[in-house]
């Protein structure tokens, strides 16, 4: 007998839910800031692309905390946000999204830039001798030829927020069914000597993370035989 | 900057009908390009030149995919680029098409959408080069359905060229498109080239270090040596100039458009008319009355003051001395010559010329010892 129950369920519907919102969040805003840096011979390229790596190496705590402080009341996404009406974000489901679109950009971005970078410049031009505008060029060509570094980024994107902890504890608290995640109601059960569910949850998040990574490794080594 | 944009106005604008003016100055660290091109709005014209002349970045230049801060370009009255005016038409809006010297297909699109591609985006009303015609003119029809990858290196350059073609271009751009290919693919694809010339009326640009394809293709030549023009013109009188560096003048040699005169089938030999006189060949396959071009080498040609009696050399011309240059080592001297209008050009020792007194206007034999049929 599986021994989840409803608040359990809640937890991996939300983990889900955030997740792919998440992700189609990043795969809009990393799109263009990946095909920036893919492209740009500016001299802030290096500076742009540091700042989009630093999730990759700060404790989550660190870029909850500042995250936090910029969405309270007095931070700048906090006035915003009051200014447009929405009150402010930090625990709530928007506020987790928000967070989590953060924490998870460079495992978006990163793909993306790379398989940008792999087309070059000769498609575009090949592309521009045969009418192809430069928006129609990336529509018809570049996304293309481009789709297993989205596939990778997705998925490397889902994953990753569906792993986060840190960062939804300082944001997000710890609210059921607004922003209690699957890793934050593990902890609970641990905390609660719940050891039966901890380990259902804990095993479900460990072979959903094998799965994924399967996929993800099993398609690349395809890629490699046909290039 | 003056005399592009003032007085070359009106003479450029009644030239323009049918023509190409190309003027560009561009530099980079170690390289600068400098060049003033009138081409003909016809037919196939070669930049010629050694890698690194800047044979490519002039194409590249001309299709808008580099842009020349000092810059003008008007392609049959069209104006394309004028860097006095700020005027710069973006690549996709020229109506040119260009072949890379990698066919560079999508490799996600088939053979058919690849074609497809530029076809669709031009106005149906300016399609003027037919699907079937192109797929003909090419060999490509059966290979439609087929991803770029089960290609062969030269069926992937006939489709590249098909591509560009179904744009209907104001002229065709080709960057070294058999530099990439083997000889047996290379003769494979030059046939090709011949039709494209013979069946359309699209001027075509054509980019190559290739003496051979140069003149097997070309009824017009720019010659480019580090980023300047060395010499443009038809291609017979600009490959018989003395006045080339001598980086040229290893490879120097006439091209001579024959036609097929007589079959000797008891030798073997076919016999060429041009005006200047006539060659005997091995024996061709082409049918009497063919037009053949071929290609007679300086080094290939000897003098002599009287027609030689016993001697193996079969090709014999009367010529009359035009000028002697400098060649390409100390030993020698290049002698441009006429026989009959056509140009021709030999390669012997200073030593010899001195014995034989060769000067202008002196009337001599051309001995002939080899020529390469082009074709």
């Amino acid at each position: 007998m599986v021994p989840l129950d409803s608040v359990d369920l809640a937890a991996i519907w939300l983990t889900l839910k955030l997740a792919t919102l998440t992700t189609v969040l990043l795969l809009l805003i990393g799109t263009p800031i990946a095909w920036w840096l893919a492209r740009t011979r500016s001299k802030w390229k290096g500076p742009i692309g540091a700042v989009v790596a630093l999730p990759l190496v700060l404790p989550p705590t660190v870029l909850g905390f500042y995250l936090l402080v910029a969405m309270g009341p007095h931070g700048f996404i906090g006035q915003l946000t009051q200014g447009l009406g929405l009150g402010t974000l930090p625990f709530t489901f928007a506020g987790l999204v928000v967070a989590s679109v953060f924490y998870s950009l460079p495992f978006v971005v990163q793909p993306l830039q790379n398989a940008f970078e792999a087309i070059g410049e000769r498609p575009l031009e090949v592309a521009a001798t045969l009418r192809a505008s430069p928006a129609d060029t990336f529509f018809s060509v570049v996304l293309p030829l481009a789709k297993p570094g989205f596939v990778t980024a997705a998925i490397l994107g889902f994953a990753h927020t569906v792993g986060e902890f840190g960062v939804v504890l300082m944001i997000g608290g710890n609210i059921p069914e607004k922003t209690r995640v699957v890793s934050v109601q593990i902890y609970d059960h641990v905390e609660a000597m719940a050891y039966a569910q901890a380990h259902w949850l804990a095993g479900g998040m460990l072979v959903f993370s094998f799965l994924v990574l399967l996929v993800l490794y099993s398609s690349r080594l395809k890629q490699g035989w046909r290039g | 900057m003056h005399r592009l944009s003032e007085p070359t106005v009106a003479g450029s604008a009644e030239r323009a009908a049918a023509g190409i003016q190309a003027r560009f100055r561009l530099a980079y660290a170690g390289f600068g390009l400098d060049v003033e091109l009138d081409l003909p709005g016809r037919g196939v014209t070669a930049l010629f030149g050694h890698s690194g002349s800047g044979k490519t970045t002039c194409l590249r230049c001309i299709a808008g995919l580099e842009r020349a801060p000092q810059g003008r370009l008007a392609i049959n009255g069209e104006l394309w680029q004028d860097s006095a005016s700020g005027l710069f038409v973006p690549p996709h809006q020229r109506a040119l098409g260009y072949v890379f010297q990698e066919a560079s297909l999508f490799p996600h699109l088939s053979v058919r959408r690849n074609l497809e591609f530029g076809m669709r985006r031009i106005e149906p009303a300016s399609r003027r080069v037919s699907w079937e015609h192109v797929l003909e003119l090419l060999g490509i029809g059966q290979l439609l359905e087929r991803l770029p990858e089960r290609l062969s290196g030269g069926e992937r350059q006939r489709v590249g060229i098909a591509r560009a073609l179904l744009t209907s271009p104001r002229l065709l751009l080709m960057d070294e498109p058999l530099a990439a290919l083997d000889l047996k693919r290379k003769n494979e694809i030059l046939p090709y080239l011949e039709r494209l010339h013979d069946e359309l009326d699209i001027p075509l640009l054509y980019v190559s270090h290739a003496p051979d394809e140069v003149a097997r293709l070309a009824d017009h030549v720019v010659l480019l040596d580090q980023g300047r023009v060395v010499a443009q013109g038809g291609l017979q009188e600009t490959l018989a100039r003395l006045d080339l560096p001598t980086a040229f003048s290893e490879d120097a040699g006439v091209v001579i458009e024959a036609r097929v005169a007589d079959h000797d089938d008891a030798y073997h030999l076919t016999r060429l008319e041009f005006p200047g006189g006539e060659v005997l060949v091995a024996r061709r396959p082409e049918a009497l009355g063919q037009r053949l071009r071929f290609r007679v080498h300086a080094r290939d040609v000897s003098l002599a003051l009287a027609r030689a009696e016993g001697t193996s050399i079969t090709n014999l011309l009367p010529a009359t001395v035009q000028a002697l240059a400098a060649a390409d080592t100390p030993a020698h001297v290049l002698v441009r010559l006429e026989a009959a209008g056509t140009p021709l050009l030999a390669r012997i020792t200073r030593r010899s010329a001195d014995q034989l007194g060769i000067a202008a206007g002196q009337r001599l034999w051309a001995q002939i010892k080899a020529v390469a049929l082009l074709g």
